[in-house]
C-alpha cells in the first residue's frame, strides 16, 4: 500500500508551512511521501467541502513506559466503564480490543490518536534504565510514529559534571545516553527536585541546593541548555519546571524561562528555540494559598511572546477524572496529601524517580476551574501560534482524546462561556482569571499551527512532519468541517476533530469515517549523535556501572530488536 | 405492576452475562422483545431467549416491572445490575454482581449469591435468603468509591471484603463474616450478627460497625472508649464502643476529630 498513489482531491487545504489557508486544492501522495503530482491511475479520494491538514504532531504526551504501566496496573477502575472491549467491529476486522480512559491500552492509544488524525507522538519522559520497556511498548502501539525523551534533570552524571561546569562532558554523556536508550532529546523534570526527593526534600526555587550534589536547579537548566546546543540536537531542551502546581509559582516560572536568554539555537534542523517549556498551565499561577489562587497566564505569556528562544505547550485541564504521572516524585506525594487518593512512588537508580496519583478535575472545585481557564488563556494570549502547542500533558491535565474539546474551547467563546456558566463558582472563577473578558477565537489556521507545523518545527522535524509540501511524510488528515461555513454549533467542531473523515499515515489509509481500517507501519524515531570519543566520560560510565548500577553496562542499552522499525536522525558533532 | 417470568431452559457452558436482566431494560417490551435482549457468553454475543423462556409482558416503566427468574441462576451474572426501580426475584441461586451499581428498586434472591453482590450500589434493597461469597457491597477493584446508599441484607454468612471503601448505606450479615469488614470505609453501617474472624475496620476513616458475636482477632488500631446501649436492627443491646482506625488520617468536624466507631456486643 505504501507504494500506492493517492490523490486527496478538492478539499480546503490548511498548511501553515506554506501559508496555505483554506485554498481548495489537491494533495498528491506517492511512496509514502507528498509529491507534486500523481498519475491518472492514482486512487482518488474526494474530500470536497472538508478540510485537509497534515497529520497531527504531539510534542508532549505520556503514552509508553513504566509509569504509564503503573497507572494501568493500579487503576483497573479506569477500564471498567470505558473503551470498546467487545466492539463487534473490532472483532470482525481482526483488531485488538481497546480499553482504558485516562491510561488507555497501547492499542487504544494508537487507534485513538489515528482517529483524531495524529501521526507523530512524543513520549515525554523516558527513565533511561527502563528504556527497553518504553521501546517495547512503543512498538506495541499501532499506527503512530513515536519518539521518547530520556530524562536528564536529576541524573547523577549530569549533576556531577555540571557542578564542575563541564558542559562538554555533559554533552558527551547525553550523546552516549541518547544512543544507549534510542532517545530523541533532553527532557528535564523538576531539575534537582526529584534528586532531592531521595532525601525527602524538593527544590521549589531555582536556587535551592540539591543535597550531596551541591548544585542548584538554575545551574542544571543553564548547563543542559548549553550542552543541547553544543550537540546541535534536533529538539531543544524540554523542561517541566520546579514548583509545579503551586499557588504563586508564575514568578519562578518566568525566572527559569529567563535562563534561556543569551543561549543561541545551533542546529541544522530549522529549530529556532533553545527551550521548550512544557505544560505551562501548571506553572502559571498567582496567589499565595488555595484561597487566593489565580491565573497569571497573561504575565507568563507577555514574557513568552517577547522571547523568540522559547516554545511552550499548554497542558490544558479538560475537567475529567484522570491519572497524574510524572518524574516529579515530590509533587505526586504533595498531590496525594491533598486528595488522599492512592499514590505510587518509584525511585529509578541514579537517574530519576516517578509518582502516580489519580485525580478528578471538577468544574465545581474552584482551583480546578481556575486551572481550566489558565490553560486556555495561555493560548488566547499567545502572539505566535507556531510557538504555542496544544497538549493536555496527557494524562496529567486530561486524556489526549480531549484535544478536540480543547480545540472547541479555543475556537468558540460561546463554548467557553457555556462551561463557565455551569460552574458552581462562576463569579469567583471570573474574578481569579481573565477568560471571561477574552473575545479571541482561534482560526483553523492557528489550530493547524498549534497541532502541526509548530510542534514539528520545535522538534526539528519540520521538513518531515506537520506540513503538506512535496517531499514530506504523507500524513494527511481530513476533517468533516466546511472551511467556508464553520458551524455555529461548536459541538460540531469537537466531533469533526474527534473522528477524522479520513486519515492517511505514511501514504496508507488507516482511518475512514472515524473508524480504524488499517494498522499502518509505525516507526520509532531516535537521534544518533556522532562525535569523537570522550575518554573521561567513557571511563566514568564504565566505572559507574561497575560500582553503582544494578545492571551491567552490556545489559543497559536498548537492543535493536526492541525498536524494529527505526527512523534514525543522525547528528554530526565536530571536535 | 406487570410481571415477566424467565424460566431457565439451558445451563450456559461458560457463564451468562445477564446484564440485560433488569426492569430498566425490560420496561415497555413484549416477551418476544425481551427474548431478543443481548447478553454475552464469553466473547460470544447471545440473546436472553437462548437461555430462558420468557412469559408475561413488562410494565411501561421500570417501576412498574417485576422480574421473576423461576429457577436456578447459579451461572448468570449481573442480575439487576444498574437497575433504578422495579423488582427482581430469583427463585434459586445467582452468580456474581447481583445488584451491582444498583440505584433503586428491590432484589430478592431466595438461594445464595456469589461475589460482588451490591458492588458500588447507590440505592435500593437487596435481600439474600442464603449466603453470599466475597465483596458484598464493596468498591470495584482499584476504586475508592464504594457503596453509597441502599440496604443489603444477607440472611446467611458472607466471606471477605464486606463494605470496602463504603461511603453510605447499610449492610446486614445475619450470620458470620470472614475477614476485612469496612476496610478503608468513610461512611455507612455494617452489622454482623454472628462472629467475625478479624481485620474489622482496617484503615477505616469514618462510619459504623456493629458485631453481635465475637471478633477473633481485633485490629490493633482500635481503642475502647466506653460502653453504650444502642438499638440495632430493631433490638437493644449493650456494646463496648471502640474508635479507630487510629493509624489512619481522620477529618475534623466542628472541632471534633471524627473516628470510625466499632460497637462490639458486651459479653
Amino acid at each position: 500500500m505504501t507504494s500506492g498513489e493517492i490523490l486527496v482531491k478538492g478539499g480546503f487545504v490548511i498548511d501553515p508551512t506554506r501559508k496555505i489557508d483554506g485554498d481548495v486544492g489537491d494533495v498528491a501522495i506517492k511512496d509514502g511521501r507528498i509529491v507534486d503530482k500523481v498519475s491518472s491511475s492514482a486512487k482518488v479520494i474526494d474530500v470536497k467541502g472538508k478540510i485537509v491538514m497534515a497529520g497531527g504532531v504531539d510534542v508532549h504526551s505520556h503514552v509508553a513506559g513504566p509509569k504509564v504501566n503503573v497507572g494501568r496496573l493500579f487503576r483497573p477502575e479506569d477500564k471498567l466503564l470505558s473503551g470498546t472491549c467487545r466492539s463487534a467491529m473490532a472483532q470482525q476486522n481482526g483488531y485488538r480490543m481497546e480499553s482504558g480512559f485516562s491510561i488507555p491500552s497501547t492499542f487504544k492509544t494508537g487507534y485513538d490518536y489515528a482517529r483524531m488524525g495524529y501521526g507523530f507522538v512524543m513520549e515525554a519522559a523516558m527513565p533511561p534504565i527502563h528504556s527497553p520497556h518504553v521501546h517495547e511498548e512503543i512498538h506495541d502501539t499501532p499506527i503512530i510514529d513515536e519518539a521518547a525523551l530520556p530524562v536528564f534533570g536529576n541524573n547523577w552524571f549530569v549533576m556531577d559534571y555540571l557542578k564542575k561546569g563541564e558542559v562538554e562532558n555533559t554533552a558527551a554523556y547525553i550523546a552516549w545516553l541518547l544512543r544507549a536508550t534510542k532517545g530523541y532529546g533532553v527532557k528535564v523534570v523538576n531539575p534537582g527536585g526529584t534528586a532531592a526527593w531521595g532525601w525527602g526534600l524538593n527544590c521549589l526555587s531555582l536556587d535551592d541546593v540539591v543535597p550531596y550534589f551541591e548544585i542548584t536547579p538554575r545551574e542544571i537548566i543553564k548547563g543542559l541548555l548549553q550542552a543541547n546546543e553544543y550537540l546541535g540536537l534536533p529538539h531543544s531542551m524540554h523542561i517541566h519546571q520546579n514548583d509545579l502546581g503551586n499557588p504563586g509559582n508564575y514568578e519562578g516560572t518566568i525566572d527559569s524561562l529567563k535562563i534561556s536568554e543569551g543561549v543561541k539555537p545551533k542546529n541544522k534542523f530549522g529549530r529556532e528555540q533553545v527551550m521548550h517549556s512544557t505544560h505551562l498551565q501548571f506553572h502559571s499561577y498567582g496567589g499565595d494559598s488555595w484561597g487566593t489562587f489565580c491565573s497569571k497566564a497573561k504575565e507568563v505569556m507577555d514574557y513568552v511572546n517577547k522571547n523568540k528562544g522559547l516554545t511552550i505547550d499548554l497542558g490544558c485541564v479538560t475537567l475529567d477524572e484522570t491519572t497524574t504521572m510524572t518524574a516529579d516524585g515530590p509533587f505526586e506525594h504533595h498531590l496525594h496529601s491533598l486528595n488522599h487518593l492512592k499514590w505510587c512512588n518509584v525511585d529509578v537508580e541514579m537517574e530519576t524517580a516517578a509518582g502516580v496519583v489519580p485525580y478528578i478535575y471538577s468544574k465545581d472545585v474552584l482551583p480546578n476551574a481556575i486551572q481550566w481557564a489558565t490553560g486556555l488563556e495561555l493560548a488566547l494570549y499567545a502572539k505566535d501560534m507556531n510557538r504555542t502547542f496544544l497538549t493536555t500533558d496527557h494524562p496529567n491535565a486530561g486524556p489526549f482524546t480531549r484535544y478536540p474539546r480543547v480545540i472547541k474551547w479555543l475556537m468558540s467563546k460561546k463554548a467557553r462561556e457555556a462551561v463557565l456558566a455551569t460552574m458552581k463558582n462562576t463569579d469567583k472563577v471570573i474574578n481569579a482569571t481573565t477568560i471571561h473578558n477574552i473575545d479571541r477565537e482561534l482560526t483553523l489556521f492557528e489550530i493547524a499551527q498549534m497541532t502541526r507545523s509548530g510542534p514539528a518545527k520545535c522538534l526539528g522535524l519540520g521538513n518531515l512532519y506537520g506540513g503538506l509540501a512535496p517531499g514530506m511524510i504523507a500524513d494527511v488528515a481530513v476533517f468533516d468541517l466546511n472551511y467556508k461555513n464553520i458551524p455555529s454549533d461548536a459541538e460540531k467542531i469537537e466531533s469533526a476533530f474527534q473522528r477524522a473523515a479520513c486519515f492517511i499515515k505514511s501514504g496508507e489509509i488507516v482511518v475512514k469515517d472515524g473508524e480504524v481500517v488499517g494498522h499502518g507501519h509505525k516507526k520509532t524515531v531516535w537521534v544518533n549523535v556522532n562525535m569523537p570519543e570522550n575518554p573521561q566520560v567513557k571511563r566514568d560510565i564504565t566505572q559507574s556501572f561497575t560500582k553503582d548500577y544494578t545492571v551491567q553496562l552490556e545489559n543497559y542499552s536498548v537492543k535493536d530488536y526492541l525498536a524494529p522499525h527505526p527512523f534514525v536522525i543522525n547528528v554530526d558533532v565536530e571536535a | 405492576m406487570a410481571t415477566v417470568t424467565l424460566k431457565p431452559t439451558k445451563v450456559p457452558e461458560l457463564i451468562l452475562e445477564g446484564y440485560s436482566i433488569t426492569p430498566d431494560a425490560f420496561a415497555g417490551k413484549t416477551s418476544a422483545q425481551i427474548a431478543e435482549l443481548p447478553g454475552h457468553e464469553g466473547k460470544i454475543h447471545v440473546r436472553l431467549g437462548d437461555f430462558f423462556t420468557v412469559s408475561g409482558e413488562a410494565g411501561a416503566t421500570a417501576a412498574e416491572t417485576n422480574i421473576v427468574i423461576a429457577g436456578d441462576a447459579t451461572r448468570v451474572k449481573y442480575i439487576g445490575s444498574k437497575m433504578t426501580a422495579g423488582t427482581v426475584t430469583v427463585n434459586g441461586n445467582a452468580d456474581m454482581y447481583v445488584g451491582g451499581w444498583m440505584k433503586g428498586g428491590k432484589i430478592h434472591v431466595t438461594g445464595n449469591v456469589d461475589s460482588f453482590c451490591g458492588i458500588q450500589m447507590e440505592g435500593g434493597d437487596i435481600l439474600v435468603d442464603g449466603d453470599a461469597k466475597n465483596h458484598v457491597g464493596c468498591a470495584y477493584r482499584g476504586d475508592w468509591r464504594g457503596m453509597k446508599g441502599g440496604t443489603i441484607r444477607i440472611k446467611g454468612s458472607a466471606g471477605n471484603d464486606i463494605g470496602t471503601f463504603m461511603l453510605g448505606g447499610t449492610i446486614i450479615i445475619e450470620k458470620n463474616a470472614f475477614i476485612h469488614v469496612s476496610t478503608h470505609a468513610e461512611g455507612g453501617t455494617v452489622i454482623v450478627k454472628g462472629d467475625v474472624e478479624g481485620r474489622v475496620g482496617g484503615q477505616m476513616v469514618k462510619g459504623e460497625m456493629y458485631v453481635l458475636g465475637t471478633i477473633k482477632f481485633m485490629m490493633p488500631g482500635y481503642q475502647k472508649v466506653d460502653r453504650v446501649e444502642k438499638e440495632i436492627d430493631g433490638l437493644k443491646f449493650t456494646f463496648d464502643h471502640y474508635i479507630g482506625d487510629l493509624g489512619e488520617r481522620h477529618p475534623k468536624s466542628k472541632g471534633q476529630v471524627i473516628y470510625a466507631n466499632l460497637y462490639l456486643k458486651a459479653a
